[in-house]
């Protein structure tokens, strides 16, 4: 699989290192170069250094080719303004984006993008630990 | 009218001035609190400080009863999100975003934001086609820039001086709908003639607007 990841901060380089080490063929998309740094020697994918609101950027990583997109950037509008030229333009069936505030999940449902909210996850994940004890 | 403006800078602040002398109900969201606060000092305007792709602060500015939300941060996928916000959540009729980068002019179009302003385009196009910018005024966009409407003022360099209307070969979908010579309007025919200070009221698809001045103003005129 070709797994297109935005955003090489703690979560995309963790995951770009995880699926490249699972042997899928990853490309990780940050502005800084610094952020590329959160790399490990398992990662054996490519790197791309770019803004990728921009789309020539993302036209240079391929995307086209992505079966997977994934945003993770820190800033929920990129990530939305992502997943949805992912979808829309280029037809990526499966797109997911990082999304910080739980009061934005309900439009990234309406457009119908798939997210992952770690406010949420970490309020249920504290919630279940405080009950299950 | 109630409009909600998002972003900063002198633009929003005179836009914010304009709507208001048209007597429309301005809202204007800024993360900068000194911003807001010199705003508040100097408009009437309702200030909201934060970030507007939060839906509750956009909430608090009226998105429920706005009739036009416009868009003018400096990021791309702000705007974005935020019109796409209040179009879909908050049901407002119309919404404008800007777009820095030109090339999100027709991604933002193909994901349904149909009202994108792109000032880089503008410029550029006026630039490119070597416009003498002095001569024309009051660009006038209509239906969110599908029509511009301008005022060009015949100078004694125009190569139209001197001629009849019916010789003026002007572009396919663009006419000239009143000339304004002196104190007095003319609806012009195929036989009005143009003359030095005339200032003409030209009615264009914004594609050949350019062609249009370059006509009326020749393509080195100033340029």
């Amino acid at each position: 699989m070709y797994i297109l990841i935005v955003g090489c901060g703690k979560a995309g380089s963790y995951l770009a290192n995880s699926l490249s080490k699972k042997g899928e063929e990853v490309v990780v998309i940050d502005k800084k170069e610094s952020a590329f740094n959160n790399l490990t020697s398992e990662f054996t994918g490519f790197t791309l250094l770019g803004d990728a609101t921009e789309f020539e950027i993302l036209e240079e990583a391929k995307i086209e080719q992505a079966d997977v997109v994934v945003a993770t950037t820190t800033n929920d509008n990129v990530n939305s303004m992502i997943a949805q030229i992912a979808k829309e333009i280029f037809g990526i069936s499966k797109v997911l984006a990082r999304v910080f505030a739980p009061r934005r999940e309900e439009i990234y449902r309406q457009m119908e993008i798939d997210t992952v909210c770690p406010t949420t996850l970490s309020v249920m994940e504290f919630e279940r630990a405080i009950f299950d004890s | 009218m109630k409009v909600i403006i998002i972003g900063g800078g002198k633009v929003v602040y005179f836009l914010a001035k304009t709507f208001f002398s048209k007597g429309y109900e301005v809202s204007i969201i800024n993360l900068d609190r000194d911003y807001c606060e010199i705003l508040a000092k100097k408009l009437k305007a309702n200030i909201i400080c934060g970030d507007g792709s939060d839906p509750r602060i956009l909430e608090d500015a009226g998105a429920l009863q706005a009739d036009l939300v416009v868009a003018l941060t400096p990021n791309d996928q702000d705007n974005l999100f935020i019109c796409q916000l209040a179009e879909l959540k908050f049901d407002v009729p119309k919404t404008f975003a800007l777009v820095n980068n030109p090339t999100n002019e027709w991604i933002f179009q193909k994901l349904g934001v149909t009202k994108v302003i792109s000032t880089t385009s503008i410029v550029s196009s006026l630039i490119e086609q070597k416009v003498a910018v002095d001569d024309i005024t009051n660009l006038l966009p209509v239906e969110e820039g599908r029509v511009t409407i301008s005022e060009v003022v015949i100078n004694n360099d125009s190569p139209v001086v001197g001629k009849r209307l019916k010789e003026v070969q002007l572009p396919k979908e663009s006419i000239l709908g009143s000339i304004i010579r002196k104190e007095e309007v003319v609806i012009p025919s195929g036989d009005t003639e143009l003359l030095v200070g005339d200032k003409v009221i030209a009615i264009t698809m914004p594609e050949n607007q350019g062609q249009v001045f370059n006509v009326l103003l020749g393509s080195e005129n100033g340029g």
